[in-house]
């Protein structure tokens, strides 16, 4: 066995109102190549930021290899230097920079400069690790995989241990991907031990040792990948075992099969942000969702439905009809609304008051010259303040100071003020509490029965199961599936998310 | 059971105090109080309004709060524009000065044509005063277009028309420095036998429809809901790209009619020296109504009574008889003042005070306040 590199144990850290981690462990040993998983709020950003000392821990301790001690990491620069390095999504050099430049970049370790050993020394690296850039080069001029790499390199270069990649392939293509991956391994050789978080289940088969899942800030358990099927990792993920589920399905059944006209159909959209072509229709009343996991392409589909992500190709008919949806506003003006997934960038207009933000959508729709009036406002806001027992001090209270399952009820009374043919509504419960989850979803229930056509995302495959009548599987940016009446169990969906080798799991 | 109740009165009245206080153009207000008291108290016939007689004869009001009034003209109508667009792009726009020099210029160019002094005016005014708005609407579509479709910050891209726009004016002019006829006058100074002055009028006209176009369209919530959060705005099917570039847009015709009322004032137009240093009255007439220069939600009238604060302080420090080189420094110390005070820095802590007093009331013993650190 080689050494641990590194040991966290009994890690706690809490945000305002969250347990953001409790009593987690986390071990890395050298050479090895180590996936942290879980869904979002599951505590791995959390557990990596107090690892490079962004966040400041509350409990546990944090052991190095070669200090006695345990150590307490105040800043990423204090990380760097007890050689913890991490290399994000986001490219975060400079990249108006060159290559070396960015190399040494805060790194004063001489106090006259010598380029040309510099240089000489940079393009050895780039060199042995099989990077394909010029020392000189600006770094904007590499693609984003190299200048991932570069990154990577400078980490090493920096004598890194421990090296965390956050989220590094999501903007990679395969070719891209796997390059990475050959220096991953290389490096691994080299006895670099590395965290690998990502949403792809596909590439921490191909590339990791072991597996670390946390769901809601609690450790689930270390696994070694042989001995951790895709069923089982995603049913860890989810929080849900295989096999006893069948109890919960009875009661949550709901049918809506009934094949009326068809309220929108969608062919072959595809749009800028990456999702591939996909087909899709649901009918007056029905309730649909799409499942998948966290970059699956779940959302990806309905913004491309609603105009909010530039659509490249595919057509919509509404009702028959062909339309050109180019903008959220037209797809509004076609009967469509949507609640964004994420509330606090993409939902709520923070120091607007709740009246305020009820009526935007609606406003906007009624034009520029037509404002409401104060008294109608207020009589729409008290209305819904009313229907959805929104927990608010007035209709003039900012909505930044309501709690958070009280601003996503504002705005989805934002969006049923526009009485929509279509309503999307993307993980409108994530993040608020159980008694308001429940309202949510009776609520969708009665407008499906009230005749609106709704599709429901949600990372709770049990709360799609009680609300939706039919379910589009995602994987990877593509449609893997569709489930409906008996085959909508939570073993079926666990098996089509994590697609692959699906008869693995199964005993 | 009469203490009881007097304990209710008590609070009652505290909290319309509290209310008073809280509203947020109370602070403005008081700034404003606070000098013109401090003008009262160096010049007890500061407030004195009389009847007088313009060169004319003409029976015309004078006084320090006339002059006031009247010459705060064009930095309240920028301020205006300046607020809308501080709340939709989170920041401001350098150029009004320069721009207003253009608008200026092209209202005397029209008016005059080629030449300096010319007996009678070439063009009818309408004419003059249309034409000026659309150069001053120009300029500011120009600004517009950078920040709102270019996505350049504000102050980069207006500082283009800050350092051209006088050159542009010159030469919009012909590089001439023409006088217009008196009769022009009537607009910057008094229309004869009428003894309010023409610009306060203006102002009031302005500010009407200012509040008409608030209140009878979205211009205001669909301003704020941008300055706030642009991404969720679009995704309500607003246009922030089309918002940020109409408040400049309005900004270009506030800068518009305040250059014809500027250049009406003495019939001519220096590109070079009129209105030196306006545009940075006019963004501090809106920091000193309360509106956050980050930009997001606006309080207009918070910023009209900003122009008049600063108007104020000019006109006293005039009256002063203030070196007119030191004027700057005495308004910058005053400012400083005005501005710290109003910063969430002093505002936590006097609400942490306030917290402290009221717990200490409440419970009788000195109880521990609570700081939320983050």
């Amino acid at each position: 066995m080689q050494d641990e590199i590194l040991k966290m144990r009994g890690i706690n850290k809490s945000f305002p109102g969250v347990r953001a981690l409790q009593n987690v462990d986390f071990t890395l040993f050298e050479g090895e190549i180590h996936a942290l998983m879980g869904e979002n709020g599951a505590g791995k950003s959390t557990l990596i930021k107090v690892l490079t000392g962004v966040y400041a821990k509350e409990g546990g301790e944090i052991r190095l290899r070669g200090l006695d001690k345990p150590v307490t990491i105040k800043s990423p620069q204090e990380a760097q230097k007890l050689g913890i390095s991490t290399v994000y999504q986001e490219i975060t050099l400079c990249p108006n920079l060159t290559v070396a430049e960015n190399m040494f970049i805060g790194r004063a370790e001489e106090v006259i400069v010598n380029w040309k050993k510099r240089i000489d020394k940079t393009n050895a690296i780039l060199a042995s690790l099989g990077i394909s850039a010029k020392a000189t080069q600006q770094l904007s001029s590499c693609s984003i995989a190299v200048q991932q790499m570069v990154a990577i390199a400078r980490a090493v270069d920096m004598e890194c241990k421990v090296l965390i990649l956050d989220e590094p392939t999501s903007s990679l293509d395969d070719q891209e991907v796997a390059k990475l991956f050959s220096l991953m391994r290389d490096l691994k050789n080299r006895g670099v031990g590395i965290i690998f978080v990502t949403h792809f289940l596909e590439q921490v088969y191909e590339v990791c040792d072991k597996i670390t899942v946390l769901r809601n800030g609690e450790l689930i358990g270390e696994y070694l990948i042989k001995d951790l099927p895709r069923v089982a990792l995603v049913s860890k993920m989810l929080g849900k075992e295989l096999g006893d589920l069948s109890a919960l399905q009875n009661e949550t059944a709901c049918d809506i099969s009934r094949q009326k006209d068809i309220v929108v159909e969608v062919k072959g959209l595809s749009g800028d942000s990456g999702i591939r072509p996909f087909d899709f229709k649901t009918c007056k009343g029905e309730v649909t969702g799409f499942a998948g996991l966290l970059g699956s392409g779940r959302s990806e589909c309905v913004r491309a439905i609603f105009g909010a992500d530039h659509v490249t190709g595919g057509e919509i008919k509404i009702k028959g009809k062909p339309v050109h949806i180019t903008s959220p506003l037209k797809a509004m003006k076609n009967g469509i609304g949507y609640l964004s997934e994420d509330r606090k960038s993409d939902g709520i207009i923070g120091d607007l008051s709740v009246r305020e933000n009820m009526i935007l959508a609606l406003q906007v729709m009624r034009g520029f010259f037509k404002p409401f009036s104060k008294a109608q406002a207020y009589a729409f806001a008290d209305e819904y303040i009313k229907l959805l027992g929104i927990k608010t001090a007035s209709a003039d209270t900012p909505i930044s100071s309501l709690s958070g399952g009280n601003q996503q009820k504002v705005i989805l009374a934002r969006w049923l003020l526009t009485h929509p043919d279509y309503l999307i509504l993307d993980e409108p419960t994530r993040g608020i509490d159980i008694g308001t989850k429940v309202d949510i979803q009776k609520l969708v229930l009665k407008l499906a029965d009230e005749g609106m056509s709704i599709t429901f995302i949600s990372s709770e495959i049990e709360e799609m199961l009680r609300t939706c009548s039919r379910l589009i599987v995602m994987r990877d940016l593509n449609i893997v599936g569709e489930l409906k009446g008996e085959d909508m169990t939570q073993d079926r969906i666990m098996h089509t998310i994590a697609g692959g080798a699906t008869n693995h799991g199964d005993s | 059971m009469a203490t009881h109740d007097k304990t209710i009165n008590h609070d009652r009245s505290r909290s319309i105090i509290l209310s008073i206080v809280k509203h947020n153009i109370f602070i403005p207000c008081a700034f404003l109080t606070m000098l013109l008291l401090v003008n009262i108290f160096i010049n007890p016939g500061f407030l004195k309004i009389s009847m007088g007689a313009d060169s004319n004869g003409h029976p015309v009001l004078i006084g320090n709060l006339i002059n006031i009034l009247s010459n705060a003209t064009e930095l309240v109508i920028l301020a205006i524009g300046m607020t809308l667009v501080t709340a939709s792009s989170k920041g401001q726009d350098i150029s009004v000065g320069a721009t207003l020099a253009i608008s200026g210029g092209v209202v005397m160019r029209v008016l005059c044509g080629n030449e300096t002094q010319p007996d009678s005016l070439h063009a009818p005014i309408i004419v003059a005063l249309i034409l000026g708005c659309l150069a001053g609407m120009a300029c500011g579509a120009f600004n517009g277009i950078l920040v709102s479709r270019f996505k350049i910050q504000p102050m980069i891209a207006t500082l283009i028309l800050f350092t051209a726009g006088r050159s542009i004016a010159s030469m919009a002019m012909g590089g001439l420095k023409p006088k217009a006829v008196s009769s022009f006058g009537y607009y910057g100074n008094f229309i004869p036998g009428f003894p309010i002055p023409t610009p306060i009028l203006i102002t009031i006209g302005i500010v009407i429809v200012t509040m008409l176009t608030l209140k009878l369209t979205n211009l205001g919530l669909y301003t704020r809901a941008v300055g706030v959060n642009a991404k969720a705005s679009s995704l309500n099917g607003l246009n922030p790209t089309m918002i940020k570039f109409l408040t400049f847009v309005v900004l270009g015709f506030c800068v518009g009619i305040a250059g014809f009322v500027q250049s009406s004032r003495v019939q001519t137009v220096n590109p070079y020296t009129i209105v030196p240093g306006i545009e940075m009255d006019v963004i501090l007439a809106v920091a000193l109504g309360g509106n956050s220069l980050g930009g997001g939600k606006f309080n207009m009238t918070g910023s009209i009574i900003g122009a008049y604060t600063i108007q104020t302080l000019t006109s006293m420090l005039m009256t002063l008889n203030v070196n007119t080189n030191a004027v700057p420094v005495f308004k910058a110390a005053i400012i400083v003042v005005l501005v710290v005070i109003q910063s969430s820095v002093v505002k936590a802590f006097f609400n942490k005070k306030m917290g402290e007093l009221k717990s200490r009331k409440n419970s009788g013993k000195g109880n521990d306040t609570y700081v939320v650190v983050e």
